[in-house]
């Protein structure tokens, strides 16, 4: 059964169309790796998955349950979408943590306001993902002093402190020095061992292919070409992204 | 003290009416946004000096137009009362205003500085929007306005002098009397001693308040 089926998603900003008519679907347990030029609607479909943006047209389900859907007529009510978006977690590029406090105080915030155990076991759960992401001896630390490879293992440990069902990457690794991706890249990979479900957008393609179970490449807004690792960087079918692929592999 | 009241009273007004005039001037809705952007134009576009005076003759001068025009309603007692009040009252009300816009372009600039990506972050964490400005938000702002802020209240300090052209006796006609009737300068010294001292104070508390903020960056 997916747990997550988004069928048919349109948006435009104005003038510009940038989603024309996306469909996908993901199984428990998945990682769908999405890669594509810059440009091609990468950000603004995970934006529509949590809520950021608003679909002019399409349906968003998890779990078979309806969680959006343009050709229903009602609005959605501000906390309805606060109540959906938590199927979702995002880590984003520039990792958004809180400056003003600690590395563990970023991770046990938004559990401690959502009532989401006692304070007692939001710090322990807190400390259980910063041993996961490597970074426990950080916990006292504030942002400022951390590396960016550190800062963004503790935004996905932050992410994974409310246990959403399904956990979207955007270029997680864009705004780090190359030497730094690894870190990340690395607990990205163990999450996918423990059995969580991912979507993940990358440039990386050496990791993109050994992540994947299922890789989507996006251009102009549509999914020009999905499959499995194997097909779509092994085989590719669509002119746009053997071009693609080249200019990735030749380095960007 | 007459200086030190005036001082004080203006703080305590304008520092909230400020924030109130700021997320008008930052309305969704364009009649109130640009409403309150004409009020903080014509606010900061003009000396203060005028603005006391006007506060000061107005209310009267009104009064004898609407009572000449045979007007009597909520206005017209407003403008009655206002007439009567104590110099000081006016003052204040007049430096309240004016501060408060100053004040209130303080917080704009700090509220709209903070990067949307932390609502964001906030917004996908599940939080609430007030949330979002209680815990995220307002630390960083304050954070940000603490030094435009202590600028603002060292210049309240001097300004506080300008309350004499509406015959509120601060602390420099004070001194003028004794200059006047005794012939003595050195009260004059005193009181540029006193603004020194009461400016260096804050200049002491604002130091620390910022130093407290500085446990981070960003
Ligand atoms: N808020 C917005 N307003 C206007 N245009 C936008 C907005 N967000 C994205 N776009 C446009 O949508 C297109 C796709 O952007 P994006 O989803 O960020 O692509 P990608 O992440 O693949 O680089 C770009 O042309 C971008 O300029
Ligand atoms: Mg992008």
């Amino acid at each position: 059964m997916a747990v997550l089926q988004v069928e048919n998603i349109y948006k435009r900003f104005g003038r510009t169309e940038v989603l024309k008519g996306i469909d996908f679907s993901l199984e428990k347990g998945e990682v769908l790796v999405i890669i594509g030029a810059s440009g091609s609607g990468k950000t603004t479909l995970m934006r529509c998955l949590n809520f950021l943006e608003k679909p002019d047209v399409g349906r968003i389900m998890v779990d078979d349950k309806v969680l959006f859907d343009t050709e229903a007529a009602e609005t959605l009510k501000e906390s309805e979408i606060r109540e959906k978006r938590l199927h979702f977690g995002l880590v984003f590029q520039d990792f958004n943590l809180f400056p003003q406090y600690s590395v563990l105080k970023n991770i046990t915030l938004a559990p401690t306001l959502l009532k989401k155990g006692t304070a007692q076991e939001i710090e322990a759960n807190a400390k259980r993902l910063l041993e996961q992401v490597g970074l426990l001896n950080k916990m006292s630390a504030y942002p400022c002093e951390l590396s960016g490879g550190q800062k963004q293992r503790v935004a996905i440990a932050r992410a994974l402190a409310l246990n959403p069902e399904i956990l979207c990457f955007d270029e997680p690794t864009s705004a780090l020095d190359p030497e730094l991706t690894g870190e990340v890249l690395k607990v990205i990979k163990e999450l996918k061992d423990t059995g969580s479900t991912m979507i993940v957008v990358t440039h990386e393609m050496e990791f993109a292919r050994n992540v994947a179970d299922k890789v989507v490449f996006m251009a102009d807004g549509v999914i020009e070409e999905m499959g499995t690792p194997e097909e779509v960087f092994g085989n590719p079918q669509s002119p746009k992204t053997q071009a693609f692929l080249r200019k990735a592999h030749e380095g960007f | 003290m007459v200086t030190l009241k005036l001082f004080g009273l203006t703080l305590l007004f304008s520092l909230p009416l400020g924030l109130l005039i700021s997320f008008g001037s930052m309305s969704k809705f364009k009649p109130v946004k640009y409403l309150f952007k004409f009020l903080v134009w014509v606010v900061r576009g003009t000396p203060l000096m005028l603005q006391l005076i006007l506060f000061y003759f107005g209310p009267g001068l009104l009064v004898n137009m609407l009572e000449g025009a045979g007007v009597n309603n909520l206005l017209t007692d407003m403008m009655r009362a206002l007439n009567q009040a104590d110099s000081l009252i006016i003052a204040v009300i007049a430096f309240v205003i004016n501060y408060a816009c100053y004040f209130s372009e303080i917080y704009r600039g700090g509220i709209e500085g903070i990067p949307v990506g932390q609502y964001e972050a906030g917004y996908v964490l599940g939080m609430t929007k007030t949330q979002i400005f209680f815990k995220v938000v307002l630390m960083q702002v304050v954070k940000r306005i603490v030094p435009p802020m202590s600028n603002e209240i060292i210049t309240l300090v001097k300004d506080t002098s300008l309350a004499r052209t509406i015959t509120v006796y601060e602390v420099i006609w004070a001194a003028q009397d004794f200059v006047r009737n005794d012939g003595i300068l050195w009260p004059l010294f005193y009181t540029g001693a006193f603004y020194l001292l009461f400016s260096g104070l804050l200049t002491l508390i604002f130091g620390f308040i910022e130093k407290k903020l500085d446990y981070y960056r960003g």
